[in-house]
């Protein structure tokens, strides 16, 4: 069908190498000995873990629960013992090791029961479908790994017109989402269902790139009567970064997502392939997000493929499944070679984010120049999808002129790389503004710290002015009280004062043997002895008061 | 700066030192042109430019305690060197283009902190110190090296470049001319009009002097090229034709007498070498789209203002200095609308 589609600025045609793992059919990756399943694996908030080392859990059982909005739960993608909760090293682009969950499996893959499924997912309402989503631990599948429950809440009064599937998988050698689309495009199309009548949307666009023709046919095909009357599939011109949110969108409606607005601004919401098969499968079957398809692909492997493969799995031992050999890989890479962060430790688990595992050989990585001064080419604002400088934010940067850098905006910048790509001089231009984005959050944090530190002592300052005022305040009242006084009931004030006085006296002796520090430290049997005395003084001292009211 | 590897993690095989060197090719066709046409000289004063070029930036790199390798490497230091041999007359001293050439690197590039640093475009620097401080030498062109005139050997040009000694039986004035962009302006000073001037095709050629109408077509077609081969972009080139042409038009079609067509500007002097290889100079010129068409279109302007109303018989290299200092005031106010802002 042929469709009005729109055009972002720049962008680059890459050479695909797509071909060569899309050869092999995606088989179920084997359960490792042991599981390194991190408590984050997503945007936000760590999950916490409610298991301890030694418990045995049950494949879907939740191990680390959400402990604030923006969070997921994790659950456990087999049966097993939990062996260890410690720092391992995870795939992050910081490279920091994080907290882990460390499951030795069974063998038995033994599920939880009592799963709940919902076939007529229909009936249920909006928000009932949000708290599943939420509950499976599903998150954006495409890279960014947002908990998708979040993009699936429009918010008051915020209608969604168009609801869009993302399918472009624009970076190459990836071809996770290609192979879903092929081999699940029922669970792809559910999950669309799903979530269209989570966020209540009209029509739904399926954007893919035309280089997955394959990947066009096996969704047009499965598409019901009913379906073909409000979503539609649509294949976008093969051009880096088509996949980004943004760009998707603008191709597919010609919209611009306001900057620093999301997409529910202008009433879409995007979410990837891979997102809705892990809601149709978390919805109708009751199977949270424990699993995914990962590419394993580059240059140092032979026969380059897609595995399914359970969260925690490690990284060296999926390389394994494809016969790696450890010595050839001279980088490995987590996603894409334009997006992707390079992995420094093989044994990092494969998480919720872990789209791809691309190998890189010596020779890849060895003709890469020394950068040279920029030349002002403007190559880099001719790709710019987001129509920004590069060159210009590359100077700023450099200059550690942050004010500057804002005002070309650098934070409009979605570091797909392709402004490092075409720059003749190979300076790391993403890598500067990764620098400079992190350089004014960090400013911003100390303006804020200070800022409050500012306003507590100002109004520590103030406050004191008051008291002071009020103490004032008193003092002059008590003395004008105590002249009054003085003049007709001279004898009566110095008494009660002096009982006053006598009474803060053993007011504060009383507080001192409360707190005698010999109390501190003793043995039960000492403490046992002192309660007992206790005990008898304050029956005693009853005793007398008793007396006292007697006589 | 972390040592962490940043994405991405594959690039293009290109470099700073394979655009300069497509530069130089796309150079080729004009060079060509001009030995045919004047004859030898030319690459003799290429070869002492480059040679100069090379040992000063070798030299201040060494200064600089910077390693010197890679920058002899990057071209840049090549392609000004042929740009300033290619803006000097055929028959001059060899320290014409030693001088012009030594100021272009240390004045106009290294004092400035080098490659991707200098305001100013090094070479017309160099052509324009070169301009005022020998003006004699550096206006007056060799006779075309056609059947009609006694043909400079190599020998020759290379004994006048060393000793200053013209070949036996000649001096210095039958053996040159004044360009026909030169010509234009003196004799249309002295009363003469357009159509005089273009009927003598043994001087004026068919449209913009004999042989140079030629040189800038192969410039022309070197140009076209480059950007072919996304080395460059069209913006400048065509703004600064199109400048350079609507001035010229609309000027003869007031007084057809006394204003040169477009045409003469456009394939006369060295306006195609300025408008592909030296108004395009990256580091020197405006980097926004939108600015690249102003500063282009500015030096159009430029060149027609100063070729006509100026005192120097061509006006590429001030128009394009004029225009330097302008860019970063362009640049800022013709930045791109950015993806998610309203426009301006």
């Amino acid at each position: 069908m042929a469709r009005k589609l729109w055009h972002f600025h720049g962008g680059l045609k890459l050479e695909g190498h797509k071909h060569a793992s899309m050869l092999a059919p995606v088989e179920a990756a084997p359960i490792p000995p042991q599981l390194i399943i991190p408590i984050q694996q997503h945007i936000g908030a760590p999950a916490e873990p409610i298991v301890a080392i030694g418990d045995k859990v049950k494949k879907g059982q939740v191990i680390a629960e959400m402990q604030a909005t923006v969070s997921a739960p994790v659950h456990a993608p087999t049966s097993g013992t939990i062996s260890a909760i410690e720092e391992r090293p995870v795939p992050h682009p910081s490279g920091l090791p994080n907290t882990c969950i460390m499951l030795d499996t069974d063998g038995q893959d033994e599920w939880l029961e009592g799963r709940k499924t919902h076939s007529q997912f229909h009936l249920l309402d909006p928000e009932q479908l949000r708290t599943l989503i939420r509950n499976a631990g599903i998150v954006g599948l495409g890279g960014a790994g947002f908990p998708s429950y979040l993009k699936l809440q429009p918010g008051q009064g915020k209608l969604v017109d168009t609801f869009i599937l993302n399918g472009a998988e624009c970076e190459p050698w990836i071809t996770c989402d290609a192979l879903l689309m092929q081999q699940h495009a029922r669970d792809i199309l559910d999950g669309l269902n799903i979530m269209r009548h989570a966020v209540q949307a009209g029509r739904c666009l399926i954007g893919i790139e035309d280089n997955k023709a394959e990947a066009i046919q096996a969704l047009s095909d499965a598409l019901t009567e009913d379906e073909k009357q409000y979503i539609e599939i649509v294949a976008v011109p093969t051009l880096y970064p088509t996949g980004g949110e943004k760009q998707l969108i603008k191709v597919l409606t010609g919209m611009e997502i306001p900057s620093h607005k999301l997409p529910i601004d202008i009433g879409v919401v995007c979410h990837n392939v891979g997102t809705a098969a892990a809601v149709a499968d978390a919805v109708i079957r009751g199977i949270p997000l424990i699993s995914r398809y990962v590419t394993v692909t580059g240059t140092a492997i032979d026969k380059p493929r897609n595995l399914h493969a359970l969260f925690g799995t490690p990284m060296d031992f999926l390389l394994q499944q494809c016969n790696v050999q450890r010595d050839t890989v001279a980088r490995l890479v987590m996603g894409g070679p334009m997006m992707g962060f390079e992995i420094n430790d093989l044994q990092s688990p494969i998480i919720k984010t872990s789209n791809c595992l691309l190998t890189m050989q010596q020779k890849d990585i060895a003709d890469k120049q020394a950068a040279l001064p920029c030349i002002r080419c403007g190559e880099c604002t001719r790709v710019c999808p987001a129509q920004l400088l590069p060159q210009q934010l590359y100077w700023w940067s450099k200059a550690r002129d942050f004010d500057k850098v804002q005002d070309y905006k650098v934070f409009d910048c979605i570091e797909c790389g392709c402004c490092a790509y075409v720059c003749p001089s190979h300076i790391p231009l993403v890598q500067y503004y990764r620098f400079a984005k992190t350089e004014i959050w960090q400013q911003e944090r100390d303006k804020q710290k200070s800022d409050h530190a500012r306003q507590r002592h100002e109004f520590r300052q103030h406050r004191m002015e008051l008291k002071k005022q009020e103490d004032e305040e008193r003092r002059r009242k008590k003395k004008e009280l105590l002249k009054k006084a003085q003049g007709d009931k001279k004898d009566d004030a110095k008494k009660s004062a002096i009982e006053e006085a006598m009474a803060r006296v053993q007011e504060k002796k009383q507080q001192q043997n409360i707190e005698s520090k010999n109390m501190d430290n003793l043995t039960n049997a000492q403490r046992k002895q002192i309660d007992e005395v206790d005990a008898r003084r304050e029956r005693m001292k009853q005793d007398d008061s008793q007396e006292d009211t007697n006589s | 700066m972390t040592g962490i590897i940043s994405s991405p993690h594959v690039h293009p095989r290109n470099s700073v030192s394979a655009v300069m060197l497509n530069v130089c090719y796309a150079l080729i066709p004009g060079i060509a042109a001009h030995v045919y046409f004047f004859g030898t000289g030319l690459i003799i004063n290429m070869v002492i430019a480059v040679a100069t070029a090379l040992l000063t930036e070798a030299w201040i790199m060494k200064l600089r305690k910077r390693p010197i390798m890679p920058s002899l490497m990057d071209g840049s230091a090549l392609v000004t060197a042929i740009l300033i041999a290619l803006t000097i007359p055929p028959m001059v001293p060899w320290w014409i283009p030693f001088i012009g050439t030594a100021f272009a690197m240390v004045f106009a590039k290294h004092l400035y902190g080098g490659l991707g640093q200098n305001p100013f475009n090094p070479a017309m620097v160099g052509f324009a110190v070169l301009l005022i401080a020998f003006p004699q030498e550096m206006t007056r062109w060799v006779h075309l090296q056609l059947s009609d005139v006694y043909q400079l050997t190599f020998i020759d040009y290379l004994r006048y470049s060393l000793t200053n000694l013209l070949p036996a039986g000649y001096n210095y004035d039958a053996l040159t001319m004044a360009t026909p962009m030169d010509n234009m302006k003196i004799q249309l000073g002295l009363g003469q009009t357009v159509a005089d001037m273009q009927a003598n095709q043994s001087i004026m050629g068919k449209v913009a002097g004999r042989g140079w109408e030629w040189i800038n077509l192969m410039f022309l077609l070197g140009g076209l090229w480059l950007i072919v081969k996304r080395i460059i972009t069209w913006h400048i080139p065509v703004a600064m034709l199109a400048g350079l042409a609507v001035i010229a038009l609309i000027s003869s079609l007031i007084a057809p007498n006394h204003y040169a067509p477009p045409l003469f500007h456009l394939f006369g002097g060295a306006t195609m070498l300025g408008a592909f290889f030296i108004a395009t100079d990256p580091v020197t010129a405006s980097t926004t789209p939108r600015g690249r068409l102003v500063y282009g279109f500015g030096i159009g302007l430029l060149i027609y203002i100063i070729r006509v109303w100026g005192g120097y018989p061509d006006g590429i290299a001030f128009a394009v200095l004029l225009m330097n200092m302008a860019v970063p005031t362009i640049d800022y106010y013709t930045q791109p609308r950015v993806f998610g802002h309203d426009g301006k």
